[in-house]
């Protein structure tokens, strides 16, 4: 079932067009990557999915978004839509707080103020993001004191306590050793069964162990989109196959 | 230097030694089918010996897939390319045993009167000798069409496979003393017939690699299951 429907997106920074006519479907309980050299509008793109944009001066949309069929764009509330669809960037960026802060935030952030409520969140969270072993006895230490890959699985935790029905991830492992790579994406082929997920990658094995779909992007451009094994093994266009297989970018 | 130089170079050193395997196979067929028609035991010795070389290349072919898949990760093309060579030097060593398979029968043979009506079999091995070489060329030139002709000329090994048939069923009912010797001719025969399936079989790969499409996916897709 679709979840995000996209069609004739054009996005401008001002005067330069970072997207052109983007159509594309993301699919409910899949896991969609966006590759391309750096550049290429894939972050543009995914920011667009929660109007992370709109807090850029000078951005400017044109086109359907439509999540659950219903226009992102249009008159809706940004925090609820920020509630639905949850994001983890690039750098871990746990807030200065405990490590439970951290989590219990945005559920309290919408108004849940019971204690008992918040500690259910708050593991549940943190299974959810396979954390929970490492810091279920350090709960009121500062989550500055985790590693970079612990870190991020909070960060990811934290977007999980409000119980979101989409996860975007945008590289959510280039700061992260191999170890606790693997371990996020472990995670995300676990959460996809509850969760949608939208992740920009550049390491193509990422995006073909991980992803259900891959979209390539080029000069803001969706070149090609389509089932990752079949992009991955027969490419339909020349520019995917050129640049997945190193030939330039 | 830089990914795609790498690669381009190994890839390359794959292509040398799948020439290389292929020239020592054409040799072997030849030489046993020589082997057998002259009855030179000394000729069917060395078809063994090629055998070693010939399963000497295999192993090194697959190492150096291995150490791309490995090292260079490829994708795409370069994948299919890579697969598609792995898969090919299994037949390609299939076929180098059918040929020592066929020496061994040639100097047990060795010494006695030859069956006659064999003008067939050397025919075979002509054949099957063009389509390993076309199956091998059409890899490294990238050429489809040469690829699906190997579907055509098999069919003219299975049709000389069913004529050599005949004639040894003709030659056992009314020589019946000579029938160990026919069946021994039969299996030769058969073997000729595999290393022409064989030879399909790289042609296949071949078009996998071009297409990114297996042709026996197609015909399963198209009837349900796989042709045999």
């Amino acid at each position: 079932m679709t979840k995000y429907s996209l069609s004739s997106v054009n996005l401008w920074y001002h005067d330069f067009q970072a997207l052109t006519d983007v159509n594309i479907d993301i699919d409910n309980n899949e896991v969609t990557a966006f590759i391309g050299p750096s550049g290429c509008g894939k972050s543009t793109l995914i920011k667009s999915l929660n109007r992370m944009n709109d807090l850029i001066e000078g951005c400017r949309i044109t086109g359907e978004f439509l999540l659950d069929g219903e226009d992102i764009y249009g008159n809706i509330d940004v925090n609820m839509l920020r509630k639905r669809v949850g994001m983890v960037f690039q750098k871990p960026n746990p807030f200065p707080m405990s490590i439970y802060d951290n989590v219990a935030f945005g559920p309290r952030t919408h108004g849940i103020k019971n204690r008992t409520e918040l500690d259910e969140i708050v593991e549940k969270s943190l299974r959810d993001a396979a954390i929970w072993d490492e810091c279920r006895d350090r709960l009121r230490k500062s989550a500055l004191s985790l590693s970079g890959g612990q870190q991020q699985r909070l960060c990811i935790a934290r977007a999980l306590s409000v119980a979101p029905e989409v996860l975007l991830m945008d590289e959510p492992t280039s700061a992260l050793d191999p170890i606790s790579t693997g371990k996020i994406e472990d995670l995300i082929n676990e959460l996809k069964r509850e969760y949608t997920i939208v992740i920009v990658t550049h390491n193509m094995q990422q995006a073909t162990r991980i992803s259900d779909k891959t979209a390539f992007f080029l000069l803001g451009e969706i070149i090609e989109v389509g089932r990752t094994e079949e992009l991955f093994t027969n490419p339909k266009n020349e520019k995917t196959e050129n640049y997945i297989t190193g030939r330039f970018g | 230097m830089s990914i795609r130089v790498r690669y381009e170079s190994e890839l390359k050193g794959v292509f040398d030694n799948l020439v290389l395997m292929c020239r020592h196979i054409e040799s072997a067929i030849e030489n046993c089918i020589k082997a057998l028609m002259e009855q030179d035991i000394e000729l069917a010795k060395e078809v063994y010996e090629s055998d070693i070389i010939i399963d000497r290349l295999e192993r090194d072919i697959e190492h150096s897939c291995l150490k791309i898949l490995m090292m260079e990760h490829p994708v795409a093309g370069d994948f299919r390319e890579v697969s598609a060579a792995l898969k090919m030097i299994t037949d390609l060593e299939r076929i180098g045993d059918q040929a020592k398979d066929i020496a061994d029968f040639a100097t047990q043979l060795g010494g006695g009167k030859a069956v006659s009506k064999l003008e067939h079999i050397p025919q075979m091995a002509t054949i099957v000798i063009q389509m390993v070489k076309d199956g091998v060329q059409a890899y490294i030139n990238r050429d489809l069409e040469l690829a699906r002709s190997l579907d055509t000329a098999d069919d003219k090994v299975d049709e000389l496979f069913c004529i050599v048939m005949a004639d040894l069923i003709a030659l056992i009912k009314k020589y019946p003393e000579d029938a160990e010797r026919a069946i021994m001719y039969m299996m030769i025969n058969k073997y000729l017939e595999r290393i022409g399936d064989h030879a399909v079989n790289i042609g296949e790969w071949v078009e996998y690699a071009i297409t990114g499409v297996h042709p026996k996916k197609i015909r399963k897709t198209a009837n349900g299951k796989g042709k045999k």
